[in-house]
């Protein structure tokens, strides 16, 4: 019953709904990030309503500039994640450079800065990665169900939970690669 | 794809055999903190002094106290019946399933004799090692999922902030609002509900034949109803029917329902949130093109079977059913559910308003509503006898009933009588959740007037 568009597809037509200023893809465009953006902008800044604030700034400069993104260089999705965490971390260094004239090091401060990045994008890569994958690292750490119970929960060979297990854990150890300073990895679409 | 998809997003995170599910993000930080408790509890004697290289697992399962994992694999190795029971003999495996076991030891979760024979390996096996001890990082980056509720009014603060900072060429019509506002607002509802909660039993309750009414059935049965009704609106657009090629035995809201529900052998589960969803999207989409400018003239008018409405009420009256259903829903899974914006509310109460008369010259032709007693009967835009309603709280305000002919003007000056309610108890009264009789309004005048309007209000209600 449900017609899905493929996703480059949904990308670009929202893309061009956005250019041509219509507000009801602006609505459908926080329906489907807002939770990923929040969520994001959240756990790199650890407060409710700076999270909220990024989520405002996201969606403004998605909805003022559409055609900064370009659909060739990977999913919507992905380059919202980006925006979000270069926000966040924006805003987490002029806070923590504030916090810095009461004594902290430049060191502590990039600490952070480092250790929210690497958390956000974790988050990010356990949300995007292949259900199949995600479910076997829910079930193997969440519900603490060792490889055996685990395949059979997913009606899988024992085999194929480790290997989900494995493949799970390499995608997620990416979280931890830092590339050029200003342009976060992490948030490439593949996974 | 499921990584475009929200809905697919969070059903990742579900745990079929969780009921709780709800509460999951709460036992899932205890869970982890058991594991974390429980991993400084000391070692078990296993796999000490064989790596000094790679940290131990965050805690293993024999820690926990619970049962060791069976080995059931018949292809298995046995552990041999003679082994010393401080050292259990290793197991010896090859490299390439030592390799494959490396996810499921950095997790603890593979057996005790597995983890020592990993263990026993990296001593030796630089790749493996290195692998390990980045998996073994990757855990610790594992986090239970963050509420993803978040607070309905940043929505729409967020994007009167954009449509501030950058005018739309194509708005959303400001009648069609409510109906965009309450959609998403169940939905986010719907996002944190458990697959067990979508089964919970409700009641939609109307007023029918004077008298409350209800019909059993579910959460999903309440989606699939409104999937159904808001599919009277897209016909109207030139939409897909949400009931395809079934067609109803006529097109009125509850025998649509009727019919969306028993054509499946089955009863709805939360696969119907996306269709559902994908509909409200499309209708807020299409009424932006086709109902935004102009009067409302050139706009199609929305038949519900006996009866029809034009598009913008039509919506507005959609919005006001999701928001009520919304309600039920809430009420059934234990939810916290807020009343409507209030500038929303207003508008629901006024498009209430503006069918009473209408209501109150049927009820009265089927001899339910007191005879007509006004000097202007049926003199188009004469003002007549009115009742005045004054709807308090947030998003409240006054309106005169005209109560002798829905071409009548009301008039202040030929004001029999004056109710006044609060604003969420006239939309449940005329949503049929509180009878007429029970109404908390207080009343001054005309006895036979206010309780007209009273049930004329109820009568509104349909399934």
């Amino acid at each position: 019953m449900a017609k899905k568009d493929a996703p480059p597809r949904w990308d670009r037509r929202m893309q061009q709904r956005l250019a041509r200023g219509e507000a009801a893809a602006l609505g459908e465009l926080y329906d489907r990030f807002a939770s990923l953006v929040h969520g994001l902008a959240h756990r790199v800044l650890g407060d409710e309503r700076a999270a909220d604030g990024i989520t405002r700034d996201v969606f403004a400069h998605v909805w003022e500039h559409p055609e900064t993104y370009d659909p060739k260089q990977g999913p919507l999705r992905s380059w919202v994640a980006t925006l979000t965490h270069r926000l966040a971390v924006q805003r987490l260094r002029v806070t923590e450079t504030a916090a810095l004239a009461q004594g902290d090091s430049t060191e502590e401060l990039e600490s952070r800065v480092r250790r929210a990045s690497v958390a956000a994008r974790a988050d990010y890569i356990v949300t995007s990665m292949p259900s199949p994958l995600r479910a076997a690292l829910e079930l193997a750490y969440f519900q603490r169900r060792d490889y055996r119970q685990t395949a059979a929960d997913l009606g899988v060979t024992e085999d194929e939970a480790r290997r989900r297990l494995r493949l799970g854990l390499q995608l997620l150890s990416t979280a931890h690669d830092t590339g050029a300073p200003g342009a976060p990895p992490g948030y490439g679409g593949a996974a | 794809m499921s990584e475009f998809e929200p809905y697919d997003e969070h059903e990742g995170r579900e745990d079929p055999n969780d009921p709780e599910e709800k509460d999951g993000p709460d036992e899932k930080s205890e869970a982890v903190e058991q594991r974390r408790g429980h991993g400084s509890d000391g070692d078990d004697g296993r796999g000490l002094g064989h790596s000094p290289r790679i940290p131990m697992p965050r805690a293993s399962l024999e820690d926990g106290g619970r049962p060791l994992p069976v080995l059931e694999d018949p292809g298995e190795p046995p552990v041999p019946a003679t082994a010393l029971p401080s050292a259990p003999a290793p197991l010896v495996l090859e490299h390439h399933v030592l390799k494959s076991l490396l996810g499921a030891w950095a997790l603890s979760a593979c057996s005790s004799e597995e983890s020592a024979a990993v263990e026993e390996h990296l001593g030796g096996c630089g790749t493996c090692a290195d692998e390990a001890l980045r998996l073994r990082d990757a855990v610790g980056l594992l986090r239970p999922p963050e509420s993803l509720d978040l607070d309905p009014a940043l929505r729409t603060r967020v994007l009167e902030g954009c449509l501030h900072r950058r005018p739309p060429r194509i708005p959303v019509p400001r009648w069609a609002t409510p109906y965009d506002a309450e959609t998403a607002r169940l939905d986010a509802l719907l996002q944190d509900i458990g697959d067990a909660e979508w089964h919970a039993p409700v009641r939609l309750r109307w007023f029918e034949d004077e008298s409350p009414t209800n019909r059993r059935t579910t959460v999903a049965g309440v989606i699939a109803h409104l999937l159904s009704v808001d599919g009277l609106v897209a016909i109207a657009l030139g939409l897909d029917d949400p009931l395809g090629d079934t067609a109803a035995d006529s097109p009125d809201p509850s025998s649509r329902t009727e019919t969306y529900w028993s054509a499946s052998r089955f009863p709805p589960t939360r696969g119907v949130r996306a269709p559902w969803r994908e509909q409200t999207h499309d209708l807020v989409r299409t009424v932006s093109f086709t109902g935004g400018s102009g009067s409302g003239s050139a706009r199609p008018a929305v038949s519900y079977g006996s009866f029809e409405l034009p598009l913008h009420d039509a919506m507005l009256d959609r919005a006001f059913e999701c928001w009520i259903h919304a309600e039920d829903i809430a009420e059934a899974v234990d939810y916290p559910y807020e009343p409507p914006a209030p500038r929303h509310l207003n508008s629901m109460i006024d498009l209430a308003t503006r069918m009473l008369p209408t209501a109150l010259a049927g009820r009265r032709q089927r001899g339910l509503a007191s005879p007509a007693r006004g000097r202007h009967l049926g003199v188009a835009g004469e003002p007549g006898r009115s009742l005045r309603l004054e709807i308090e709280g947030l998003g409240g305000g006054e309106w005169l009933i005209p109560l002798d002919s829905p071409a009548a003007v009301g008039s202040a000056e030929h004001e029999v009588a004056h109710v006044a309610l609060d604003g969420v108890e006239f939309c449940r009264l005329a949503a049929g959740h509180v009878p007429p009789e029970e109404a908390a309004a207080g009343q001054v005048g005309d006895h036979e007037a206010i309780r007209d309007v009273l049930f004329a209000a109820a009568s509104l209600s349909r399934m």
